[in-house]
């Protein structure tokens, strides 16, 4: 269900802090400094932060770093995490190589031999 | 909070964004209004990236073009965000004496209206691309054309806009225009809050058709689903912008180095619509098995995601821009048919001049919402 949310609300200042070099998406290389900011530029929900950062893009696509992530928007918003929603997970679970998801109509052929 | 603002804005795609940014910077007040719990959520944040003139319609090519020579170059400094624009040319590839004609129609009307565009040969298409399989024997190539990241575009939009002051709120579905004495006043959300301007752009993709039908006007347009898929990086291998004649897929190689390609199954008229956009299971393989033909070299990229959207489809292909006379104080920018990323920084200028100045420097008048008529 969605819920009303005004962006224009005021959020308290951004005030610099000594761990904002910190690694916290390792795929991509995203500090948690930049989320932070991104946060106070307007990126309010953990899908627009990935969008615009590119947290959670990588190879592990959010596994490692997807808590951390909504633990410091969800600070810099001054609300609880549960009421951040996830990304959306998408498929395939694991990277799959072209040539090899590109198999799936040959899976409905009978008789064919395997590569 | 105030529920009043000079421009009501439906919709948080990056149309409505642009629109909200633009008329800030004129120092407009303007509420923007988005249904989902996220700025750019539907088309916006889902294609495949193109800034492209060539393969357009001629009745849009005028408005694509101006974009093109007046925004995309600068936009990335103008919204304090790398929207990774890359002007390095389109190539629409040909395989077969069929794909020439259909590619040999597109150029020709393009070039009417004034675009650099022109047909090559395969061998030319490899010089341009070294990456591209044998089977590539024609193509246009359009070398203004270019992608960017629809991405951070259009939350750029967003950021910038709420920064000269435009408000959002995300979370608030429309679901009625209201007239006040014959004029456009009031739009009622699902929530039970009112708002109220003197004008209301209605940027909410197919969404749209169900708002506008509150004050009697009709758009002809349905919902298609598209798909897309990312590779994890690649070596940095090209920077033009790729489709083909048969639109079988398109895409490009973006800053990151992944691969973002589009495609289709072929059976996207029937696909479910279950409310939320899920990828077909077979179409993603299908769009690699098209991929690998033309680019044997990407056959071990691996795939890291797929997703889908939904398109607003206008029964001719073009957008519905501009004010509507039946009901005044009603602005459409609806109907982009897949294709309105690239036309989007434009479309929301020109729409914003409009609502401000009551003028245009591009001619609208092809993209009028009562172009529309029954074939006999």
């Amino acid at each position: 269900m969605n819920t009303v949310n005004d962006r224009s609300r005021e959020l308290a200042p951004f005030v610099p802090s000594p761990d904002d070099d910190m690694l916290i998406c390792r795929c991509e290389e995203i500090t948690k400094g930049e989320i932070r900011k991104a946060v106070h530029e307007g990126m309010w929900t953990m899908t627009e932060i990935r969008r615009y950062l590119r947290t959670g893009m990588g190879l592990c696509q959010g596994q490692t770093c997807a808590k951390l992530v909504k633990a410091i928007v969800a600070r810099e918003l001054g609300v609880s995490p549960a009421e951040l929603e996830p990304a959306t997970s998408r498929a395939p679970m694991r990277p799959i190589e072209m040539r090899i998801f590109a198999n799936e109509a040959n899976e409905a052929k009978e008789g064919q031999d395997d590569e | 909070m105030s529920k009043t603002a000079e421009v009501i804005v439906i919709g948080g795609g990056i149309i409505g964004c642009a629109v909200s940014y633009y008329l800030a910077k004129k120092g407009v007040s303007v509420l923007c209004l988005e249904g989902s719990d996220h700025i750019g959520n539907g088309g916006s944040s889902r294609n495949g990236g193109g800034v492209r003139q060539s393969g357009r319609d001629p009745r849009e090519l005028p408005l694509v073009m101006y974009g093109i020579r007046h925004f995309w170059k600068t936009l990335s400094e103008e919204l304090e965000t790398d929207c990774e624009y890359h002007q390095d040319g389109n190539l629409r590839l040909g395989k077969t004496e069929k794909h020439r004609e259909i590619l040999t129609g597109l150029t020709e009307r393009a070039v009417k209206v004034g675009l650099d565009v022109r047909m090559i040969d395969g061998d030319e298409v490899r010089r341009i691309n070294p990456y591209l399989s044998e089977e590539v024997t024609c193509a246009s190539w359009c070398p203004t054309d270019g992608h960017a990241n629809p991405l951070t575009t259009t939350l750029g939009y967003y950021k910038t806009a709420r920064k000269l002051g435009a408000r959002f709120i995300t979370g608030e579905h429309v679901v009625e225009l209201k007239k006040i004495k014959g004029v456009l006043r009031k739009v009622v959300c699902a929530s039970g809050n009112v708002y109220e301007g003197e004008t209301v752009v209605l940027a909410a993709g197919y969404a749209s058709r169900k708002i506008a039908e509150t004050v009697g006007i009709d758009i002809p347009m349905q919902s298609a689903m598209l798909e897309a898929l990312v590779t994890e990086a690649q070596p940095q291998m090209f920077d033009q912008m790729l489709g083909t004649a048969e639109a079988d897929f398109y895409g490009h190689q973006t800053k990151h180095g992944s691969f973002v390609f589009g495609g289709s199954s072929g059976l996207e008229d029937f696909t479910k619509d279950n409310g939320t956009p899920v990828c077909y299971a077979k179409t993603a393989p299908c769009i690699c098995r098209g991929i690998i033909k033309y680019f044997p070299n990407l056959a071990d990229a691996k795939i890291v995601r797929t997703w889908a959207g939904w398109m607003d489809k206008c029964a001719d292909g073009v957008p519905v821009l501009g004010k509507v006379g039946e009901v005044p104080g009603l602005v459409l920018a609806c109907g982009f048919t897949g294709h309105g990323f690239g036309i989007a920084p434009a479309a929301a200028h020109q729409l914003a001049e409009l609502i401000t100045t009551g003028r245009t420097d591009v001619d609208l008048h092809d993209l009028r919402y009562d172009r529309f008529h029954a074939k006999i």
